[in-house]
Order: structure tokens, then C-alpha cells, then sequence
């Protein structure tokens, strides 16, 4: 996983309250076998409408969506956050998030970042008077800046700590390689082996 | 590991665990578990390998891990080539993730292929004392030999082949302690059915349940994997029964269990294993088994269920106002009246399966009661082995032979009509007895009706075409064999 620590890019204006991941990429596309590639699926019922926000050639190449609340609710499918990912988005900022949504995010290096709704309507309006305009995210300061209008976020500590080193579970994991293999050189001789097949 | 200080008194869960701490959490955060047996099919783990590719990583431990393929198998035809596009992809990349990666596997025509479930146990790879998870609810299974077993996401599927090890909270721990004998018919499935009737699919949410007591020592190690399975439709994340003579039995002399000083070393340790006398658990449920009948669910979930001798219940009967509105939307997909005598209901078929009943005593059980009978007119029967061994074996009893006289299809290994992932599945409208485990709307097809059963109840009903138990074909002569 990639550290973060500051990112700039356009910021896209997703006026919609409770987006759930089926609208995020819908059930079909969860046939698929890999973890990458899903660029293409994100938002695709709302990205047939050639209106759409990332439809309009201003938006096209956003990074950080500006959402409205309840980001991220209904079933708890991984796919919404690499979805998010694949197309190119680093960030996203809404008042509220759903729990599990926001979990998945954090693992896979997805700035998730709380903004109480006032400010987001702020930001929008910003966007509207300069569509196009880009954002600056700071992770270390938990800042995000858009033209003169400079907002704080919510991201919590250890969260944010993992984005910055740039650590998944498994790196956090293997940081216990020592004692991982301390374990397995007192596990008993007994214990399951699947090979060599006898 | 089996060498702690004296404690205080410790449930088998709280025992297994402690033995596979590697880190200790601190400060509200997780465990780290070591894993010693990884199993992997093809629909939880394409996107794990694609995620080790991404970083480079190799699968930590080859030698803990092992492959099949059940969820999409064919269970006719199964040297021709999977029709469904997603099916034939997602066995596909299983294939080519094991070859890449050194993962030993199984595959469709293998004689160790079969439901990952059944596969484990019967290589002697599930024993006492061990963690097991696979990217499967119905992982559960494995705690019948005393082993912490439970089903894990696609995520942590890569994490464990990267790491061998997952960060994990404690269980709670729940006794379910089953006390008497069975009446004749009554078996393992009912025992499960009547315990997830009575403590409700949210039950045994955040806990592992313990069964214990007379009727569950009792019980043959199949019966004990029948129970454990279905540990999850009661919310659990596991269940557990404690190991004794019938679990060293049943391993004693299989593929992967210990042979020589290490089996000594290992009963030595898993006579341990059993929760000590005082052990506190943060709950417990009894069930006295002499009270017991066959059971049959008669709604879309598992807790939906009630003796066969019982009525389908009017949904006022529930107090719960959730229970009552889910009770009368179950009585529409059913198609079912309030009142009806369950015996009256007449099925289309009779799926015989699943990790939940598919092994060789299941079949033996299945078989006894349809022998020198021939199936109800109208029913299709459907016999669907876990394992390409339990399908070797059962022909080696000759019991294809009574399967196929009474009219019943001999199908090959798979997950077949459980989930219908394959093309086994029933039509809309369509009512099925099934040995298998979920009755959720769509579960066996779009639109079909499923009825959870015992395998010796599934058999009656496959003779009289309604659902029945087997004192109910005493009435019937039966035709010389
Ligand atoms: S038999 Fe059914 S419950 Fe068991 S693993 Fe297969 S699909 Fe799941």
C-alpha cells in the first residue's frame, strides 16, 4: 500500500445523500476474480446517464469525491472501495460515513475524511463558481484546502497513522514476523501438514 | 504450547485459543491467531491470490494450506467442460492461482475433490486442538473434532496465506448441553434444528457454542459435523464439541492424522482439551434429547422449524412483532396456510447433500430407510456424495445400486443443489425436503421452497412424496429387495 501524506487532484461534487455500495458497483460486477481493474464499475447505473458528474469532461480525471452524507451504506462489499480506488480516487469527504465502508477504506489506502456538512456544502459552492478547481488534502494536518476556503476533517488516529506508513493488515501483520516464527518453531510435530500427501 | 501454568478453569475454546496466541493483544486491540489449516475453494479466493500478486507476496505456508474445487462443480458430466461462464472462470483461476503459488489441490475428477468440508475431516486433516478457517460460514464444521474452526472473508483468506495468522477478538463461549437418549429417527439434524429454533438465528451471536452432554457424546463424528455445521445459522461464529474416544477413532489410521510417537503425543495433549470441570461459560442453553422428534423448518430461515408431528404455525402465535412479520412473509414465499399438518405437505423433490449431510454414514442412513422402496411418483430425488471418496466408497457398499433402483439420481461430489451455483437447482414454485442447511428464499433456485430435513426424514419423504418420517413407512409393506 502506497503512503499518503498530502494529495492534490479535482475535486468532484457527488450532490447525493446516502449512496450505498450497490450504487458505488453494482452486484454484477462481483463475478469478476480479481482485485483490480474495477475502474470501469464504479458508479455504472449512474455513468450510463451521460450527464453524470464523471461523465462531464471537467470531472472526468477527479481524485477526491466531495459526497453527501451516509457515504458508503448497504452490504459490505470490499469491491465499492477498490472500485473507488481503480478509477483514481484518493479521497473522499462526506459528514458521515458508513462503519464498514470506512473500515474497507483505511485498508486499502483510501483517505476517508469526516467534514461536517456546512463545510461541504462550502466546498461545493466553491466547485460550482470554479468547476475543475483542484483540492489539496493533508493527511498530517487533517486539512483540506479549495481555492481561499481551508476545511479540518475527521480521521481517526490510528487509521490516519496507517495511511501515512503506507501499512495494509498483512504489512502490519508481518511487523510480528519474529514472533510468528518463534511460534512456528515450537508448534508440535503432530499438527496438520497438507504435504508432503502421503 | 500444552505446557501453561495452572490457571484458572478454561472452556476448550478459551484452551484452543490460548494455545495459538502469537500476540497478545493489548489495549483493545485484536489477538494475532496462528492458523493451522487453511482450506480454499474457488469462490472466496481469486481476489486473495490477485492481492498477493499485487504485492509481491508469496503464500507463507504451502504445507498448511490446501485446495478444492465444490461451490460450481457439475455433478453430471464432469469431463466436459462448465457451461457457466462464471463458474468455468472462477475454477479456472483457482487452478492457475494453486499452480502458481505451490498450492496443493483437488480438482473435479480427483478422488480427493469434494465440499472443502467434507475433504478435511475425511483426509485426517481436521483434528483436536487446531485452528482451521476457510473462506466458508459452514467452516464451523470442523469444531466437531475440538478444533476452533470458523469461516473468514476474502480479505482475511489473504491475509492467512500471507501471514498465517489473523488478528482476532476473543469469543464469548455458550454451553449447549444436550442431555438423554434419541428416539428412534431422531438424529443429529434435529438436535441442531430444534437448538437454532429455540435460541434463534441471532442466538449465538459473538460466541462459540460448546454442545455437551449424554446425547451429544453419543453421537458418531458425522453427527457431531452435522451440528457443528449448522453452529453458524444460530449466528455463531463456531462450535465446538469436546475430542474423546470416538474422535481418536474415527482420525486413527486417515492420510494426515499422526502417526507412531506423534499420535501418542497428540491424545496425550487433546485428552486435555476438554473444558474443565469449573469452567465458566457466558452462557448456557439445555435441550433434553428424549423430548426430541424429527424436525422440518417450514419458513425461509433455519430457526424456522418445528417438530414433523406439529402444524405450520400462524404467524400471531409469535409475539415478537419481527418474528410475526417475518413468520408471515415466510408463509407467502412458502405458499403455506397457517394450521397445515406439516405431513401433509407434498414435495417436488428430495435433495439429499450438502456439507451438512452428504457423508458416508449419511448416505448409509439415507439408504436403510428407501431400501426396497421405489420413490414417490412426480419426486425427484437427487443423491449428491460431499466427496469423490464418499461416492467410491458408497459404491463399494453397493448403496449406488439402492439409490438408482429406488429411481433416485447418483450425481458426483459438490455443493450441488445446496446453493445451486451449479446448474442443480429448482425451479420457481418448486418444494424441496433438502438435508442442506440454509431454506433462504432462492437459496436452491429462484423462487424454489426449501424444507431442512434429516437425511432419514428426506428418505421418507422421498417414498411417500409428503413429508414424513420413517415410522410413517411402517405402514407401507415393502416391496422383497
Ligand atoms: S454444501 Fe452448501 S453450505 Fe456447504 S460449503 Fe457448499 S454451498 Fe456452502
Amino acid at each position: 500500500m502506497e503512503k499518503f501524506s498530502t494529495h492534490t487532484g479535482v475535486a468532484a461534487p457527488l450532490k447525493r445523500s446516502a449512496v450505498d455500495t450497490d450504487q458505488i458497483i453494482p452486484a454484477v460486477y462481483l463475478k469478476r476474480v480479481t482485485k483490480t481493474g474495477f475502474d470501469d464499475a464504479l458508479f455504472a447505473t449512474w455513468r450510463q446517464d451521460p450527464g453524470f458528474l464523471l461523465n462531464q469532461p471537467t470531472f472526468a480525471a477527479a481524485s477526491i469525491l466531495v459526497a453527501g452524507p451516509d457515504f458508503g451504506t448497504g452490504s459490505s462489499r470490499e469491491h465499492a472501495v477498490w472500485a473507488l480506488r481503480d478509477y483514481g480516487f484518493r479521497v473522499v469527504l462526506s459528514s458521515r460515513f458508513a462503519d464498514i465502508f470506512r473500515g474497507n477504506s483505511g485498508k486499502q489506502g483510501l483517505v476517508t475524511g469526516v467534514v461536517e456538512e456546512a463545510e461541504i456544502e462550502k466546498i461545493w459552492a466553491v466547485i460550482d463558481a470554479n468547476p475543475g478547481i483542484e483540492m489539496t488534502v493533508d493527511l498530517q494536518s487533517r486539512t483540506a484546502t479549495i481555492g481561499d476556503l481551508r476545511v479540518s476533517f475527521d480521521i481517526d488516529d490510528y487509521t490516519r497513522w496507517r495511511l501515512l506508513e503506507g501499512l495494509d493488515d498483512i504489512a502490519l501483520t508481518l511487523r510480528e514476523e519474529e514472533k510468528i516464527a518463534e511460534f512456528e518453531a515450537r508448534r508440535e510435530a503432530w499438527r496438520p501438514r497438507t504435504l508432503p500427501v502421503r | 504450547m500444552s505446557t501453561s501454568t495452572p490457571q484458572r478453569p478454561r472452556t476448550l475454546a478459551e484452551k484452543v485459543w490460548d494455545d495459538h496466541l502469537v500476540v497478545k493483544g493489548e489495549g483493545g486491540s485484536p489477538d494475532l491467531i496462528y492458523i493451522d489449516l487453511h482450506l480454499v475453494h474457488e469462490v472466496t479466493s481469486p481476489q486473495a491470490f490477485d492481492g498477493l500478486r499485487a504485492e509481491g507476496r508469496p503464500v507463507r505456508r504451502l504445507d498448511l494450506t490446501i485446495a478444492t474445487e465444490d461451490h460450481n462443480t457439475p455433478t453430471i458430466n464432469i469431463d466436459k467442460p462448465i457451461a457457466d461462464l462464471t463458474s468455468r472462470t472462477q475454477i479456472e483461476t483457482l487452478r492457475r492461482n494453486a499452480d502458481e503459488f505451490g498450492v496443493r489441490i483437488h480438482s473435479l475428477g480427483d478422488k480427493e475433490q469434494g465440499i472443502v468440508h467434507v475433504v478435511g475431516p475425511q483426509l485426517g486433516l481436521t483434528m483436536p486442538g487446531i485452528t482451521v478457517v476457510c473462506g466458508d460460514s459452514h467452516t464451523s464444521t470442523h469444531g466437531a473434532f475440538g478444533a476452533m474452526a470458523f469461516g473468514i472473508g476474502t480479505s482475511e483468506v489473504e491475509h492467512v496465506l500471507a501471514t498465517q495468522t489473523l488478528p482476532l477478538k476473543p469469543f464469548k463461549t455458550m454451553a449447549i448441553t444436550v442431555e438423554g437418549e434419541l428416539a428412534e429417527g431422531v438424529t443429529a439434524k434435529d438436535i441442531i434444528l430444534a437448538v437454532i429454533a429455540k435460541i434463534g438465528t441471532n442466538g449465538g451471536q459473538g460466541y462459540v457454542l460448546e454442545y455437551r452432554g449424554s446425547a451429544i457424546r453419543a453421537l458418531s463424528m458425522e453427527g457431531r459435523m452435522t451440528i457443528c455445521n449448522m453452529s453458524i445459522e444460530a449466528g455463531a461464529r463456531a462450535g465446538m464439541v469436546a475430542p474423546d474416544e470416538t474422535t481418536f477413532a474415527y482420525l486413527k489410521g486417515r492420510p494426515h492424522a499422526p502417526q507412531g510417537t506423534d499420535w501418542d503425543a497428540a491424545v496425550k495433549y487433546w485428552r486435555t482439551l476438554p473444558s474443565d470441570d469449573d469452567a465458566v461459560f457466558d452462557a448456557e442453553v439445555f435441550l433434553d434429547a428424549n423430548e426430541l422428534e424429527p424436525f422440518v423448518t417450514w419458513g425461509t430461515n433455519p430457526g424456522q422449524g418445528v417438530s414433523l408431528s406439529d402444524v405450520v404455525p400462524a404467524p400471531e402465535s409469535f409475539a415478537d412483532p419481527n418474528e410475526r412479520a417475518a413468520a408471515s412473509r415466510a408463509l407467502e414465499y412458502m405458499d403455506l396456510a397457517p394450521g397445515t399438518r406439516l405431513k401433509d405437505i407434498a414435495v417436488d423433490a428430495v435433495f439429499m447433500g450438502s456439507c451438512t449431510n452428504s457423508r458416508i454414514e449419511d448416505l448409509r442412513q439415507f439408504a436403510s430407510i428407501i431400501q426396497g422402496h421405489s420413490k414417490a411418483d412426480g419426486v425427484r430425488v437427487m443423491v449428491v456424495p460431499g466427496s469423490a471418496r464418499v461416492r467410491l466408497e458408497a459404491e463399494a457398499e453397493g448403496l449406488d445400486r439402492v439409490f438408482e433402483e429406488f429411481g433416485a439420481e447418483w450425481r458426483f461430489a459438490g455443493c450441488s443443489m445446496c446453493l445451486g451455483m451449479n446448474p442443480d437447482q429448482l425451479a420457481p414454485g418448486e418444494r424441496c425436503a433438502s438435508t442442506s442447511n440454509r431454506n433462504f428464499e432462492g437459496r436452491q433456485g429462484k423462487g424454489g421452497r426449501t424444507h431442512l430435513v434429516s437425511p432419514v426424514v428426506a428418505a421418507a419423504t422421498a417414498v411417500l412424496g409428503h413429508l414424513a418420517s420413517p415410522s410413517d413407512l411402517a405402514a407401507l409393506t415393502p416391496v422383497e429387495a
